[in-house]
């Protein structure tokens, strides 16, 4: 059992958790997930760290609450606890040689860009970072952020209510037209990460992102989480989920992405009838 | 054996045979010759004394033959479900040459069934030599793991196993599924193992939360056990495989097991539930997903297979048992292509087959018979053609020596390059059969217990 020691409400739809989870936190490094199960009848779902403590033993994460788990998740507080967390999977994003990076989250990805960002600026490198979300409200993690030694620190949002009004792609384009960066990271919804290695591709920035497909077990036994890179099969939980972002097929992620959805929303409607409160 | 109608089973994961009842076991234990040579135990991996237990039913003495069991084989119960005593036992049987042999399985299942159904306490506890003081941990929960820890414990060291999935068993737990090898069954077998002291630590995946050097240097044990199994899908390779709607045979049946995605929605795990499935394979794990994929209400189940009937590796009982519920095969035939509309299956592209003379080997091998491609439409393809040895734990021991295909080197008896380290099971040998990964493990641990003391 992994208890509860923390839990924070982002935005409407966005909640931090921490679990005490002391093996994990002495082990965790950015870029890599966990998995977690609430309860014996429960879901397996990938969740990235978002913070860790080896010396207090905790771990957190960042989650959108977007279907059934997630749901469930956000309804649980302090005390009480998670029945399986496992992890760290995944490989650490690499940090090694980095000179100067620009970071972009996008949305609840921003809670992987944050220890990430955290990791390239220990590691020696000089960090732009970009964030974006839908609106002001939706903005995730800004202070911790701004408390990194950044070279940069952009805020964009699609309505423009705070920060610059536009696309995450906009500030990475004028970063790679400056010459003022030598490598991408990006991490959010899949289209967002799309179209940041679209927008890096016509400068020969190389490109990181961190996937998202569907996992089962996320210890490289389903081949639930498999991708295609460069035309070459591989799966998200063992050989990523950091890739090559100029050479990611998209297009089938996002495919695969979806493939379960209406069953999804049936767990969801299923759950929200049967519980009280007003969702 | 009487077994559940095939008509009904079909849409059910209840278990598929009801087993014997005292009368029928000893009735069928009554045609046991009780040879003097009893060539059957030749044909047991683990050497159980064959005769000796279904003397013990003849004599009524179900205790004593449940401990003649256990002597040999920590999981009776599942054993007698699972093996394919056809090729094995019984297949040894003097009788099988004047017609039938004793059903061995069936009755190795009576006892392990009989055992579990009373409470711990009356339950066979195989004895507990005094404490060595030594610790040994186990990676994977399988048959190898499950032997070679029982085994330990039963030498008198302390054994603590780590499992990286949430529950034991491995492909007990995960793909061999309800109807064929109920949970509390197993669960029970388990339980029995905790009981001889054994530790159980689930969610821990070795070679990302601990590796096998910090077990020895930094966890304090002294030896260790690999038994994490060939896990990893392989894949067809070819066009198309991934369209939604293309599951590798693991992902299928850990959804529907291990997370019991076939009670969804009151269980949280979804899982693909098509109307035309084509299974391809030819093994046990194709039989599994075949008809899993019918107890999820599909119309239509084709295995596809590239030799014929024959030659397909699973067990003879399991093939049956999916033709008797309406698993359609169709030999001689091998997908070339895999294809879809809207990212979504429509289809396979399969080529028939024809097999040439037997080689020096005995083998016939499958050549493509020229043009004679056609479709088969599906809406769900799920591939059953394999698995590999997971890099996972190895990555984080560079020292332990793989073979090219990445299985872990061993002598005989499971030890490694690495002092201290032993292996055995799947991630030895390939995928391959629950009694032999059990056995591997057993050697193992006498192995281990050899090198501790000296
Ligand atoms: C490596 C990795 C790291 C992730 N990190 C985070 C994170 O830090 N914060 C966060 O909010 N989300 C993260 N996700 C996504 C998160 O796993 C899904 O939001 C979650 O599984 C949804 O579960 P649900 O039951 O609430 O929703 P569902 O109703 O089951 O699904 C909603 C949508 O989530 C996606 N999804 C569903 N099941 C899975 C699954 N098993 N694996 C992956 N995606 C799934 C699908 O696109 C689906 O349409 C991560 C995913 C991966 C693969
Ligand atoms: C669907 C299916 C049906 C089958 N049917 C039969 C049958 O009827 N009869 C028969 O004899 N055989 C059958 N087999 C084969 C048989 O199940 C295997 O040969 C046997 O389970 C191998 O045992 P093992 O202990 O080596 O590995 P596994 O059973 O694979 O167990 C390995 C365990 O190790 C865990 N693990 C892996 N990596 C790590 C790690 N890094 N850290 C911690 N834990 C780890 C895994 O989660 C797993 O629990 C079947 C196989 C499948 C897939
Ligand atoms: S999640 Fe199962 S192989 Fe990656």
């Amino acid at each position: 059992m992994f208890p509860i020691v923390h839990k924070r409400q982002l935005s409407d739809a966005v909640f931090e958790i921490g679990v005490s989870a002391p093996k994990i936190a002495a082990k965790a490094r950015a870029g890599q997930f966990l998995m977690v199960r609430i309860d014996d009848r429960g879901e397996r779902i990938p969740l990235t760290f978002s913070d860790w403590s080896a010396e207090e033993g905790w771990i957190r994460f960042i989650f959108m609450r977007v279907g059934k788990t997630t749901h469930q998740l956000s309804h649980l507080e302090v005390g009480d606890s998670l029945l399986d967390v496992v992890g760290p999977l995944g490989v650490p994003t690499h940090t090694d040689g980095v000179d100067r990076i620009a970071i972009i989250g996008g949305g609840v990805g921003v809670a992987v860009a944050y220890p990430v960002a955290r990791a390239m600026a220990d590691a020696g490198a000089k960090v732009s970072v970009i964030i974006g979300a839908r609106n002001k409200e939706l903005l995730i993690l800004e202070d911790e952020l701004r408390a990194l030694p950044l070279e940069r620190f952009v805020v964009v949002t699609d309505d423009g209510s705070a920060g610059i009004k536009g696309l995450v792609t906009h500030p990475l384009k004028e970063l790679c037209e400056a010459g003022e960066i030598d490598e991408a990271f990006a991490v959010g919804p899949a289209i967002m990460m799309k179209f940041c290695a679209a927008t890096t591709r016509d400068f020969s920035v190389p490109t990181t992102v961190s996937l998202n497909p569907i996992m089962v077990d996320g210890t490289g036994m389903c081949g639930a989480c498999r991708v295609s890179v460069d035309g070459e099969t591989k799966f998200g939980c063992v050989d990523g989920p950091d890739f090559d972002g100029h050479a990611v097929d998209f297009e089938e992620l996002m495919s695969r992405q979806r493939v379960y959805s209406d069953l999804e929303r049936e767990a969801d409607a299923d759950y929200s009838q049967g519980c009280q409160c007003h969702l | 054996m009487p077994e559940r109608d095939p008509k009904q089973r079909a849409s059910v994961f209840d278990e598929v045979g009801y087993g014997y009842t005292p009368e029928m076991a000893l009735e069928e234990a009554m045609r046991c010759l009780q040879c003097k040579n009893p060539t059957c135990q030749e044909g047991c991996p683990v050497n159980i004394d064959i005769k000796g237990f279904i003397g013990a039913i003849i004599e009524g003495d179900h205790k004593r033959g449940v401990e003649i069991l256990k002597e040999r084989n920590a999981l009776p119960a599942v054993c007698g479900r699972v093996c394919p005593q056809e090729e094995q036992c019984e297949q040894m049987c003097v009788l099988t040459k004047k017609g039938e042999s004793v059903a061995i399985g069936r009755l190795e299942r009576f006892l392990g069934d009989s055992d579990l159904a009373c409470e711990l306490d009356g339950r066979c506890v195989p004895a507990v030599a005094p404490s060595s003081g030594f610790r040994c941990a186990v990676v994977g929960s399988g048959p190898a793991g499950l032997a070679c820890a029982g085994e330990l414990a039963q030498l008198g060291h302390a054994v603590t196993i780590f499992e990286s999935l949430h529950a034991p068993g491995g492909v007990l737990s995960y793909g061999i599924p309800e109807f064929r090898l109920p949970k509390v069954i197993l669960d029970g077998e388990i339980e029995t193992l905790s009981a001889l002291g054994v530790e159980l630590v689930t969610d821990t995946v070795v070679g990302q939360l601990v590796t096998v050097p910090e077990l020895l240097a930094e966890e304090g044990f002294d030896a260790v056990f690999i038994g994490s199994g060939a896990g990893l899908p392989v894949f067809l390779g070819t066009p198309g495989e991934n369209l939604n709607g293309v599951f590798s045979a693991n992902e299928f049946l850990t959804r529907v097991n291990l997370l019991r995605a076939y009670e969804f929605p009151t269980s949280d795990t979804p899982v693909w539930r098509g109307r035309k499935v084509a299974v391809i394979g030819g093994g046990n794990v194709a039989m599994d997903a075949a008809r899993t994929a019918l107890r999820l209400g599909a119309e239509e189940v084709f295995l596809v297979y590239r030799r014929t009937e024959d030659e397909m590796p699973a067990r003879k009982e399991e093939v049956h048992h999916a033709r008797e519920e309406g698993v359609e095969f169709k030999m001689l035939c091998s997908p070339s292509e895999i294809v879809g509309r809207d990212g979504f299956v429509t289809g396979i592209v399969a080529t028939r087959m024809e097999l040439t003379e037997p080689d020096e080997s005995g083998r016939r091998a499958p050549v493509c018979v020229m043009d004679s491609e056609f479709t088969i439409e599906c809406d769900t393809v799920i591939s059953a053609v394999g698995t590999r040895a997971n890099p996972l734990l190895s990555k984080a021991a560079p020292e332990l020596e793989l073979t090219k295909r990445g299985y872990i080197v061993t002598d005989d008896d499971g030890t490694t390059n690495m002092p201290g380290v032993y292996a055995g099971g799947d991630i030895v040998t390939g995928a391959a059969t629950v009694i032999l990964a059990m056995g591997a493990g057993k050697k193992a641990a006498v192995a281990m217990d050899r090198w501790l003391r000296n």
